[in-house]
C-alpha cells in the first residue's frame, strides 16, 4: 500500500484543543486517506475522542473550547468563518460510542436527515431509505416493520441503524466514535464488516479502544496519548514494526 | 465547502428571539424594583426615613395629623413569620426526613404528591379556613373572644411554608451521596444516627435554604394574613392580640386611597420594602443553596 | 447488648416522631379537604354554577366569578405560556455559561419570591396606569401573567432537560441547524411536560388574589363582563368578599363555602392532573 496512491481527504496541522485551560489536543497532525479506514488508538483519556469530534466540530457544542491549528477537508480549513457547520456536519458523518436512535419508527430515523434537508418527494424518501438501510446491512432485518420504534431494535441493530442514518444524507466522510464498545461481540463483527464495505466508497475514521479492531478494519493507525500523536503509520507497520517504543509497549499490552 | 446559506441569518433571528424572552425575566424583575423605587419617592417628600421606620403609629387619615410609622407592621410581619417558621421547620424536616429515610419507596411515591396538593391551596382558601376553623378553635382554646389574631396567622403560614420546605429539604437529604451513609451504617450506626449525624448535617445548607425560601414565602404572603389575623393597626405584644403585616395593609388601604396622594405612595414604599426583604431572603437561599451545589460537584 | 437495645428505641422513638410528622400534615390536609368538601358540598347546585349572585348576594349563584377567573387564566396562559417556554428554551438551549445567563437565572429564581401583592402593586402602575388598559380582565391576566412567568420557565425548563443530549448531537451529526434540531428532536418530546408544568403554574395563578385585587376584579358586577376591558368578578376574590366584607357573613356563610370548594376543586382538579400527567410522563421516559 502506497499513500501516494490515494488523494488525502482529511489533513490536520498541528492541532491543539482546549477544555477551558486543559489542553486536550498538542500539536496532532494526521492525514486521512480518502477511500480507507483510518484508525485512531490510544489509552483512555488520550484525546482520541477529542481529536474526531474536531473533524466535524460537534465539540462546537461543548462550551468552553477552543481550537487551535488548522483541520483541512478537501484543501479547505474548517474552522474558517465563512464555512457552514451545519454544511460540514451533513458531509461529515458521526456513529456515536453509544447508538442514539431517535424515538421515532425505523422509517423516521432514516429519512430525518433527508426531511431537514428538505427533501419532501415520498418517492425519493422511500427509495434512499430502503438504499441506506441496504448500505448498512440492515435492510433484511427491518424492511418489514419500518413502521416500529427504533428503540425496539436490539443494540446491534439500533448502531447499524445509526450508520444508516448518516448515510441517508450522502456524506463523503463517516466517523466512527467508538462503536461498538455498547454492543455485542456478534453484532460488532457486523459493524465491522459494514466498514470495511464502507470504505469503497466513503472516508472513515475509526476511535477505538480495541486494538484488535483497529487491526482488523484499518488501513492507517494513529496512536496517541496524552492529547499527543505519538505515531502514525499504515496500520500494517504500526502493528508488525512500530518505531516508537511507546507504540510497541501498548499494542503488546504493557500499559492501557 | 459551500460558503454560509442563507438559513445562518434565519438561525440567527430565532436565537435573538428566545434571548429576548430569556432576558425578560432580567427586565420584569428590574422593571419591578424601578416601578416601586419611583412611586415610593414622592411619599419621602412628606414622610421623614425615621418617622417610616421607626414610629410605631400609622395612621394616614387622621383628621389632625396624618402618621406614617411602619414600625407595628414590620414587627407584625416578622412576629407572624417567626412563629410560622417556630412550626413549620420541626414539622417540615421531619416530613422530610420521613419521606427521605423511612418511608418505604412506594408510599413515597403516593405521599409526594399528596404534599404539593397542600402547596396547591388558594391562600385565600387557607384563610378561609384560618377564620372558620382555626379562628374558632384558638379563642375555644385560649378563651378569648375572636380567634383572628397573630397565632392563627403563624398557623396557616406556616401550613403554607411546608410544602416548600419539605421538598428542598428532601431534595438536599436524598442529594447526599449514598457513600457517607453506607460508612455511618458500616460502622454499627443505626439508621437514626446515621440520619441525625451524617445526613442532617451533610444537608443542612439545603436544608437552610428550604427554610429560607418558606420564609420569604410567609413574609410576602397577603391573603391569609389579611383574613386571619385580625388587622389590628397597633404594635404587637403577644400572639394572641390581633395584628396587621405589611402585607394586609397594603391590601386594605390601596383599595380605598385616593391615587398620588403621599398615602398612596406610602403604600408603594410599603412595597419596595417588602421587594427589599424578601429579595434579601431569597438571595440568601440563592447564595446557601449554590454553595451546596458547588461542593456536591 | 443494652447499648444495642437503647439503640434500637432511640430509633423507634425518633422514626415515630418523622411519622407523626408526616401524619399531622396529612391531617391538616384532609381536614382542609374535609371541612370544606363536607360543608361546601350543600351549597353546590346547577343554580349556583350557573346563575349570578342575587339578593344583595345573599342568594344565587357564582357564575360570574367562575367565568371571570377563566377569563384571566386565559390572558394569563396567553402571557406566561409562550414566553416561558422560549425564555427556557433559550436558557436550555443557546445560553452559554456567562454572566449574563447567571443574571437571568438569578432574575426567575428571585421573581419566583417576589411577592403576589408586590406583582399588584406592579401591574397597578404598569398595565393600569402607564399602560392605560385601566382596571380590567386585561390588566389583571397580565399582571397574573408576570407572576407566572418564572414558575412557566422553570418547568418548561425542567421538562426540556428530561430530552437525552445524544438526540441532540445525533441530530447535529447529520446536518441539522440548531433550530431545526430544537424544532424537530427536542420540543416533540418536552412539549407535554413543559404543558403540564405550566398548567400546574395556571392553576397557582387561577387560585391568586392579591394581584387582581387592585388591577381588575370587582366586588359584584350584575353583568357578565362583554370585553377584555371590562372588570371582573373572580372564584378567589368573590370567596374574600364573602368572607370577611359581606354585611351578612354569617348568613352568606354556606355560600362562602361554596365558593370555596368550586375554587379548590378547580384549581386542585387542574393541578392533579398535571401533577399525575408528569408522573406517568416521567416514567415513561425512564
Amino acid at each position: 500500500m502506497n499513500s501516494a496512491e490515494t488523494a488525502i481527504k482529511i489533513r490536520t496541522r498541528d492541532l491543539d484543543f482546549y477544555y477551558g485551560a486543559a489542553r486536550a489536543l498538542k500539536k496532532v497532525s494526521v492525514d486521512c486517506h480518502d477511500r480507507k479506514v483510518t484508525a485512531i488508538i490510544g489509552p483512555s483519556g488520550c484525546g482520541k475522542s477529542t481529536f474526531i469530534r474536531t473533524l466535524n466540530r460537534m465539540n462546537d457544542v461543548i462550551a468552553g473550547t477552543r481550537v487551535d491549528g488548522e483541520i483541512l477537508i478537501d484543501g479547505q480549513n474548517i474552522n474558517a468563518p465563512e464555512v457552514d457547520v451545519v454544511e460540514l456536519r451533513r458531509r461529515v458523518g458521526m456513529v456515536f460510542q453509544k447508538p442514539n436512535p431517535f424515538p421515532k419508527s425505523i422509517y423516521d430515523n432514516i429519512a430525518y436527515g433527508l426531511r431537514i434537508n428538505g427533501m419532501r418527494d415520498r418517492r425519493k424518501l422511500e427509495e434512499t431509505v430502503e438504499k441506506s438501510l441496504r448500505g448498512a446491512a440492515l435492510w433484511d432485518e427491518v424492511k418489514d416493520r419500518l413502521d416500529e420504534n427504533a428503540f425496539a431494535l436490539s443494540g446491534g441493530q439500533q448502531q447499524r441503524l445509526c450508520i444508516a442514518r448518516s448515510l441517508a444524507v450522502e456524506p463523503e466522510v463517516i466517523l466512527f466514535d467508538e462503536p461498538c464498545s455498547a454492543i455485542d461481540p456478534i453484532a460488532t463483527a457486523k459493524v465491522e464488516d459494514l466498514i470495511e464495505r464502507l470504505k469503497s466508497t466513503y472516508t472513515v475514521v475509526i476511535v477505538t479502544h480495541n486494538m484488535q479492531q483497529a487491526a482488523r478494519v484499518s488501513d492507517y493507525t494513529a496512536f496517541m496519548m496524552l492529547g499527543e500523536l505519538v505515531e502514525f503509520d499504515q496500520t500494517e507497520k504500526i502493528f508488525t514494526n512500530p518505531a516508537n517504543k511507546l507504540t510497541e509497549d501498548y499494542i503488546t499490552g504493557r500499559f492501557g | 465547502m459551500r460558503k454560509k446559506r442563507r438559513s445562518g441569518l434565519k438561525e440567527s433571528a430565532i436565537k435573538a428571539f428566545f434571548f429576548t424572552s430569556g432576558i425578560l425575566a432580567v427586565l420584569v424583575l428590574l422593571g419591578i424594583f424601578l416601578t416601586l423605587v419611583a412611586t415610593s419617592f414622592p411619599a419621602f417628600r412628606e414622610i421623614k426615613l425615621g418617622e417610616f421606620f421607626l414610629n410605631t403609629r400609622w395612621d394616614p387619615t387622621s383628621p389632625e395629623k396624618a402618621e406614617y410609622g411602619l414600625l407595628s407592621m414590620i414587627m407584625s410581619t416578622l412576629m407572624v413569620t417567626a412563629g410560622a417558621l417556630v412550626l413549620a421547620v420541626p414539622i417540615g424536616i421531619g416530613v422530610a426526613a420521613y419521606l427521605s429515610d423511612v418511608a418505604h419507596w412506594r408510599v413515597r411515591e403516593i405521599l409526594k404528591p399528596v404534599v404539593e396538593i397542600l402547596a396547591g391551596i388558594p391562600s385565600v382558601v387557607v384563610g378561609f379556613i384560618g377564620i372558620v376553623l382555626f379562628g374558632p378553635a384558638i379563642a375555644k382554646v385560649f378563651h378569648i373572644g375572636n380567634g383572628l389574631n397573630a397565632l392563627n396567622g403563624s398557623i396557616l403560614l406556616a401550613i403554607m411554608a411546608l410544602p416548600t420546605i419539605i421538598s428542598i429539604s428532601e431534595d438536599s437529604l436524598n442529594a447526599v451521596p449514598r457513600a457517607y451513609s453506607e460508612a455511618s451504617l458500616a460502622l454499627g450506626a443505626s439508621r437514626w444516627q446515621t440520619l441525625v449525624r451524617v445526613k442532617l448535617p451533610a444537608g443542612l445548607s439545603g436544608i437552610i435554604a428550604a427554610v429560607m425560601l418558606g420564609m420569604g414565602r410567609a413574609i410576602g404572603e397577603t391573603m391569609t394574613v389579611l383574613m386571619a389575623t385580625g388587622n389590628a393597626r397597633s404594635f404587637p405584644h403577644g400572639f394572641l392580640e390581633a395584628v396587621r403585616t405589611m402585607t394586609a395593609n397594603i391590601a386594605i388601604e390601596l383599595g380605598e386611597v385616593p391615587y398620588y396622594t403621599t398615602h398612596y405612595y406610602a403604600l408603594f414604599a410599603i412595597g419596595l420594602v417588602l421587594f427589599v426583604m424578601t429579595f434579601a431572603v431569597n438571595l440568601i437561599a440563592d447564595v446557601v443553596l449554590n454553595k451546596y451545589q458547588e461542593r456536591e460537584q | 447488648m443494652k447499648r444495642v437495645t437503647r439503640k434500637k428505641i432511640v430509633q423507634a422513638l425518633g422514626f415515630l416522631a418523622l411519622r407523626a410528622a408526616m401524619g399531622l400534615v396529612l391531617a391538616v390536609l384532609f381536614l382542609f379537604l374535609y371541612d370544606i368538601g363536607s360543608k361546601g358540598a350543600g351549597s353546590i347546585s346547577w343554580e349556583f354554577l350557573s346563575k349570578a349572585p342575587r339578593k344583595g348576594m345573599t342568594a344565587g349563584g357564582i357564575f360570574p366569578a367562575i367565568f371571570g377567573t377563566f377569563l384571566v387564566t386565559v390572558i394569563t396562559a396567553f402571557l406566561a405560556v409562550p414566553l416561558g417556554m422560549s425564555a427556557a428554551i433559550y436558557l436550555n438551549e443557546y445560553a452559554k455559561q456567562t454572566r449574563l445567563t447567571r443574571l437571568i437565572r438569578l432574575s426567575i429564581r428571585n421573581l419566583s419570591g417576589v411577592p403576589s401583592i408586590v406583582y399588584g402593586l406592579f401591574g397597578v402602575i404598569l398595565f393600569v396606569n402607564i399602560m392605560s388598559f385601566g382596571t380590567s380582565i386585561l390588566s389583571a391576566g397580565l399582571t397574573l401573567g408576570l407572576m407566572t412567568l418564572p414558575w412557566t420557565i422553570t418547568a418548561s425548563e425542567e421538562a426540556l432537560k428530561t430530552v437525552p443530549n445524544a438526540y441532540r448531537e445525533g441530530a447535529l451529526a447529520l446536518g441539522a441547524t440548531k433550530w431545526q434540531m430544537i424544532r424537530t428532536n427536542v420540543l416533540p418530546y418536552s412539549v407535554p411536560g413543559m404543558l403540564t408544568g405550566t398548567v400546574l403554574g395556571l392553576a397557582r395563578a387561577a387560585g391568586e388574589t392579591a394581584p387582581i385585587l387592585f388591577t381588575g376584579a370587582a366586588f359584584f358586577l350584575p353583568f357578565l363582563p362583554r370585553s377584555l376591558g371590562d372588570q371582573f368578578m373572580a372564584l378567589p376574590y368573590h370567596l374574600y368578599i364573602m368572607a370577611t366584607q359581606h354585611h351578612a357573613i354569617l348568613q352568606v356563610r354556606p355560600l362562602a363555602y361554596g365558593t370555596a370548594l368550586v375554587l379548590i376543586v378547580l384549581v386542585l382538579g387542574l393541578n392533579m392532573t398535571a401533577v399525575i400527567v408528569r408522573y406517568r410522563l416521567r416514567r415513561k421516559q425512564r
